[in-house]
């Protein structure tokens, strides 16, 4: 058990490391790709949890398509935060 | 106690929080706006869990299962959370057609 | 100043959360401080709602899989709700987002990209149907299943900057989708007693035709969902000359 604990952990300083990126970076474009990669971590604990359901859901939902659609949406307006 | 999982909910609603609090840019609150969503969909599931359970799939072999009721509830809200994401974004390209930025400044004076 | 005050009001937040996270107790539902009072008649029922679900799913629904089970059956009526919204939400994006002819021109992907992302599109689309085919069985069901299908349409508008979906294929499936869930509702209405009930044999549990309703609604969510995501992904696209 206790090598599992250490990947929570780990997956913890992932997911806080990326959101604090995804708030603080200027660019948006690196911004949903950081939330993107926040939300597929989440997806691993999900699966840690025992949630294999809302694991597909969160990795094919939440890591690709909210990034594509964000990704898209700043395409048609602008890339760089003043 | 699951204290990764809690002090990762705890961290993303906060960020969340702070970002839409601090920025000014939509398109930057529409992004803490998702990892708020992620964040509350992780407590529902970390709320749900038991320790020692398996996935609520009947095998025959173990006896203890995790809470379904938060993991079919999560299911759908993830995909509401897309939907409304889109709308969202959708508007917001509509807001940059008409006005030419995405900086929200005469709102937010303090 | 703004950022000094959202700093201090987060961290706060953070720590009233984190305060209250300590104090939730990872119960198991089948211990006794879990026994819930009926607001009618005052008494205490004997079983939670999560150890009815756990111990009653395969008898009542005949799904193996839980999470199905509640998604379907126990709460449909909250599924046709959601999938209202995701209608709506689709309604509006396209409503809003009108072709609008322009826009700056693309790269074209390179040739690796594109042959790649043709030869592994039918396999995406496999596993998708494969999702939401044996939801009842396996994790997995309708709303995975079309995320798994829209994800492999994104690939393809992504390799080739000229790629539509078929603007009256889309629709036309989205509608039979949602036809499809709404009459096999009401003939729940016809043949048994109330909306939504399971009015086919159940079977045995663990094959693929068994659960009665359960797994033609998950395939009519599934054809649902993976349109409407895929047709918003194409309106948020920019439009190329």
């Amino acid at each position: 058990m206790i090598e599992l604990t250490i990947i929570s952990w780990i997956m913890a300083f992932l997911v806080i490391g990326a959101a604090i990126y995804a708030i603080e970076t200027k660019d948006l474009i690196s911004a949903a790709i950081a939330a993107g990669v926040a939300s597929l971590v989440v997806s691993i604990m999900f699966l840690v949890l025992q949630a294999p359901d809302v694991a597909i859901t969160e990795a094919s939902i939440g890591a690709g398509l909210t990034m594509a659609i964000f990704v898209y949406a700043i395409g048609r307006t602008g890339r760089w935060e003043e | 106690m699951m204290w990764p999982e809690y002090i990762t909910v705890a961290a993303l609603i906060s960020i969340g929080l702070y970002g839409v609090m601090a920025k000014k840019n939509l398109m930057k609150i529409f992004i803490a706006l998702s990892l708020m969503e992620t964040g509350v969909n992780l407590l529902l599931i970390t709320i749900g869990y038991i320790p020692g359970g398996t996935a609520p799939i009947e095998n025959g072999n173990f006896a203890k299962y995790v809470d379904p009721l938060p993991q079919a509830l999560v299911l759908t809200a993830i995909v509401i959370g897309l939907s409304v994401t889109a709308l969202a974004l959708t508007l917001l390209i509509w807001y940059h057609s008409k006005t030419g930025t995405l900086e929200y400044r005469r709102g937010m004076r303090w | 100043m703004r950022k000094v005050v959202a700093i201090i009001l987060a961290s706060a937040f953070f720590a009233v959360l984190l305060v209250s996270f300590s104090n939730i107790q990872q119960a198991d539902y089948g211990e006794k401080e879990y026994y819930y009072q009926n607001p009618i008649n005052g008494s205490y029922a004997n079983e939670s709602v999560p150890s009815h679900y756990i111990s009653n799913t395969k008898n009542e629904t005949g799904a193996v899989n839980a999470v199905t089970a509640i998604v379907v059956e126990y709460r449909g009526f909250d599924t046709l709700g959601e999938v209202t919204v995701l209608f709506t939400a689709a309604t509006g994006v396209s409503f809003l987002l009108y072709k609008t002819r322009g826009g700056k021109k693309r790269t074209e992907a390179n040739l690796i990209l594109k042959e790649g992302s043709k030869l592994v599109l039918p396999f995406i689309l496999l596993t998708g149907a494969y999702i939401f085919i044996h939801g009842h069985l396996t994790p997995g069901g309708g709303f995975p299943g079309g995320a798994v299908i829209a994800s492999g349409f994104l690939l393809m508008m992504l390799s080739y900057p000229k790629f539509f979906m078929k603007e009256r294929a889309v629709s036309v499936t989205e509608s039979m989708a949602g036809i499809t869930f709404a009459f096999i509702g009401l003939l729940g209405l016809v043949f048994a007693s109330s909306f939504l009930q399971n009015f086919l044999p159940l079977g045995d549990a663990g094959y693929i035709l068994s659960a009665g309703i359960i797994p033609i609604i998950y395939i009519a969510i599934g054809f649902k969902v993976g349109s409407e995501l895929s047709s918003i992904a194409d309106k948020l696209k920019e439009v190329q000359k």
